[in-house]
């Protein structure tokens, strides 16, 4: 394994051999550690200084289940703290096929001007990006693949070249589309900053990575590969197969814990007709091109993507996950999937972010600039991002930007990212894992929801704030050691509940690395990279004030249950180490 | 007697048709009507019943419905 130094300044790549401190490191811990050591904490995050760094997990490359994962990470244009972002991709394989440990990008071109970077077994290699610049990245991807028919893609669109930081980074699906995204936090606008529009990268001609323990490495991943297909939501038929991550709109609505119309409910009266049911069955009715149970890379056993159909059966987009759906939908009062699934169509061309633009449109909405659940004049609002007037400007920088802006208190997020698809004030958890990440409000970051709203791997009432401090650092601790790994964090549910799953995830990721990990070691090393970021973010600038819920949520009693945001400063503070 | 709203979701929407629909299907039941009663009324399995909201929150199996209950009932889901 090496790490490939793009030294943009000079169009020069340099091939490093991996310092012993980061042998047993890669995805989100390789990351994260790197940026603490060579980004300066108060760097402009689109500056010379900042720079990009791409990890694939530990296990990507390897035949591990669902292990094609790659870590983005760099200093946020959104947060202007620490970043990871990741993604499911056959990129992520190649790279770990390709014996690359981490890209790590940096400098910018003399010129101004958008490279293409191309990574083969043989070597490296600059291009121009000519006349790919501008371009939307369904038209972009399709130029590439006829250049380069056996390589994939990681990229940063339009939106990027506006430096918006709303704009993720873009990697391909099993098919080629550009609908995989690491793309929270804007880093996208940090890859365009670096000059590098396109990492085009062809594993043709190299083996699936051979783990260093064999024996070690096949125990481990029968033991999860059996958890994945016995488990109740990832087994094949289940419900992650079946209906995809949307079959959370029907649960948290349930639950009152949708959030509704920016914020301010918790329940939508239109969800039925967003949820992953009523997805899955437009799906099929419509026949053609649609499906369900779609993988984003190959050797996912789970298959939760889907592709979206119009109703001549054409493909519209994929995918059509819970937090694009909601985002886009229920949060801003729309209950049309064509038009949920033409904003997503939209963020994927422009390359942006789902989560952060559909929260921005809420706080427009909240704002007056349009009416809530007015579809129309919200797939609209794509046209002033693409065309770059100073609306587009605005609403491309985010929903606290945006917020800022119009003057708009109701602004939900945390550390300026946008919440994701669970209101705080009815799942109480997830609200501290939003609150105290270093991340910013993300809920992947330590998916207390499972427990607090699934019930899986245990269970525990949503309303209640007892016990969940604990919850959601050992959650947010477990989380940075899978994003480590390479494995899709949805493999957390199966290894919750089969004590032997979690035990195959563990040897399977020791047989690779080298490391001697038992069940105690996971949270151990969690806890150390969170230390790592929360670092960086002191160094940046951050202080526990930075560790807080958006005020509204204090005061303001969500429906239906009529809850507000009641965890103490406190306790807060216990789980974010301050 | 008691109303109570009825959703079936996901998986468990081939067991009821009203049910399983989008507007879920009004349910009269005698007093002392438990949720576990509700699911052979409908002809749900249990086994294949992970969970039930009760007016938007956790209620167990043995849980008494009463008039004007909103009840949600789900096989085994995540997402994320
Ligand atoms: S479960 Fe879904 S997100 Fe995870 S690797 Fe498989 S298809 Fe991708």
């Amino acid at each position: 394994m090496r790490f490939l130094r793009v030294k943009m300044d000079e169009l020069k790549v340099v091939t490093e051999e991996v310092p012993e401190q980061y042998r047993k490191l890669a995805g989100r811990g390789l990351t994260s550690r790197l940026i603490l050591d060579e980004v300066p904490p108060t760097a402009h995050p689109l500056g010379p200084k900042a720079k990009l760094f791409i990890a694939p997990g530990a296990l990507a490359g390897t035949s591990a289940p669902s292990s094609g994962r790659v870590s983005v990470g760099g200093k946020s244009p959104l947060t202007w703290g620490i970043k990871e972002a990741n993604a499911g991709t056959p990129v992520a394989q190649s790279l770990g096929r390709l014996g690359i440990k981490a890209l790590i990008v940096e400098g910018e071109p003399k010129d101004g001007k958008y490279y293409i970077l191309k990574v083969t077994k043989d070597g490296t290699e600059f291009l121009p990006a000519g006349d790919l610049v501008g371009k939307g990245l369904y038209e972009a991807y399709g130029e590439l693949k006829k250049s380069f028919p056996t390589a994939g893609f990681i990229a940063c669109g339009p939106s990027a070249e506006r430096k918006l930081a709303t704009a993720g980074v873009c990697f391909n699906d099993t098919e080629g589309r550009p609908s995989r995204y690491a793309g929270r936090g804007g880093l996208g606008a940090v890859m365009a900053a670096k000059g590098l529009k396109f990492i085009v990268v062809d594993g043709t001609g190299t083996q699936p990575v051979a783990p260093a323990n064999a024996e070690l490495f096949h125990k481990g991943t029968e033991k999860l590969r059996e958890a994945i297909l016995t488990h109740g939501v990832t087994k094949p038929g289940g419900t992650l197969n079946s209906y995809g991550t949307a079959a959370l709109i029907n649960a948290l609505n349930e639950a009152g814990g949708l959030p509704t119309r920016n914020f301010s409910s918790g329940r939508f009266e239109g969800a039925a007709k967003v949820s992953g049911e009523h997805l899955a069955d437009v799906i099929h009715q419509r026949g053609g091109e649609g499906m369900t149970g779609h993988g984003c890379h190959p050797g996912c056993l789970i298959k939760c993507s889907n592709i979206y159909s119009k109703p001549d059966g054409k493909e519209h987009v994929s995918c059509v996950e819970y937090e694009s759906d909601w985002a886009l939908g229920p949060n801003c009062g729309i209950d049309d999937l064509d038009a949920i699934a033409e904003m997503i169509w939209q963020c994927n061309d422009l390359g942006i972010d789902t989560i952060e633009l559909g929260v921005t449109i809420g706080v427009a909405m909240e704002a007056g600039l349009l009416k809530f659940g007015d579809a129309k004049g919200a797939v609209a609002l794509f046209d002033e991002i693409r065309m770059g007037t100073a609306l587009g400007h605005i609403l491309g920088q985010g929903a606290a930007f945006t917020g800022r802006a119009f003057g708009v208190v109701r602004v939900p997020t945390v550390k300026g990212q946008g919440m994701p698809a669970y209101e705080p004030r009815a799942v109480k958890g997830i609200g501290m894992t939003y609150i105290t990440s270093p991340m910013g409000a993300d809920h992947t970051a330590g998916y207390s929801v499972a427990v607090e709203i699934l019930s899986v791997g245990g269970k525990a009432d949503p309303l209640a704030v007892e016990g969940k401090g604990a919850l959601s650092k050992a959650f947010q601790e477990t989380t940075a050691y899978i994003d480590t790994s390479g494995y899709c964090l949805f493999i957390a549910f199966p290894i919750l509940d089969i004590a032997s799953g979690f035990e195959g995830m563990i040897e399977s990721v020791n047989a690779v690395l080298g490391t001697e990990f038992t069940g105690a070691d996971v949270t151990k090393f969690g806890a150390e990279v969170l230390s790592w970021e929360r670092e960086f973010n002191r160094l940046a600038g951050m202080t526990s004030a930075h560790n807080r819920p958006p005020e509204f949520m204090r005061y303001e009693k969500l429906p239906p249950h009529n809850n507000v945001y009641d965890v103490p400063d406190e306790e807060l503070d216990k789980i974010a180490g301050a | 007697m008691n109303k109570v709203q009825v959703y079936l979701y996901a998986t468990l929407r081939q067991f009821h048709a009203g049910a399983g629909s989008v507007n879920g299907t009004e349910i009269e039941v005698p007093d002392g009507t438990a949720i576990s009663d509700l699911y052979r009324l409908l002809g749900i399995p249990e086994d294949q019943v992970k969970q039930a909201f009760v007016n938007g929150r956790h209620k167990d199996p043995d849980y008494l419905l009463r008039d004007g209950d909103r009840v949600g009932v789900f096989p085994p889901i995540a997402g994320g």
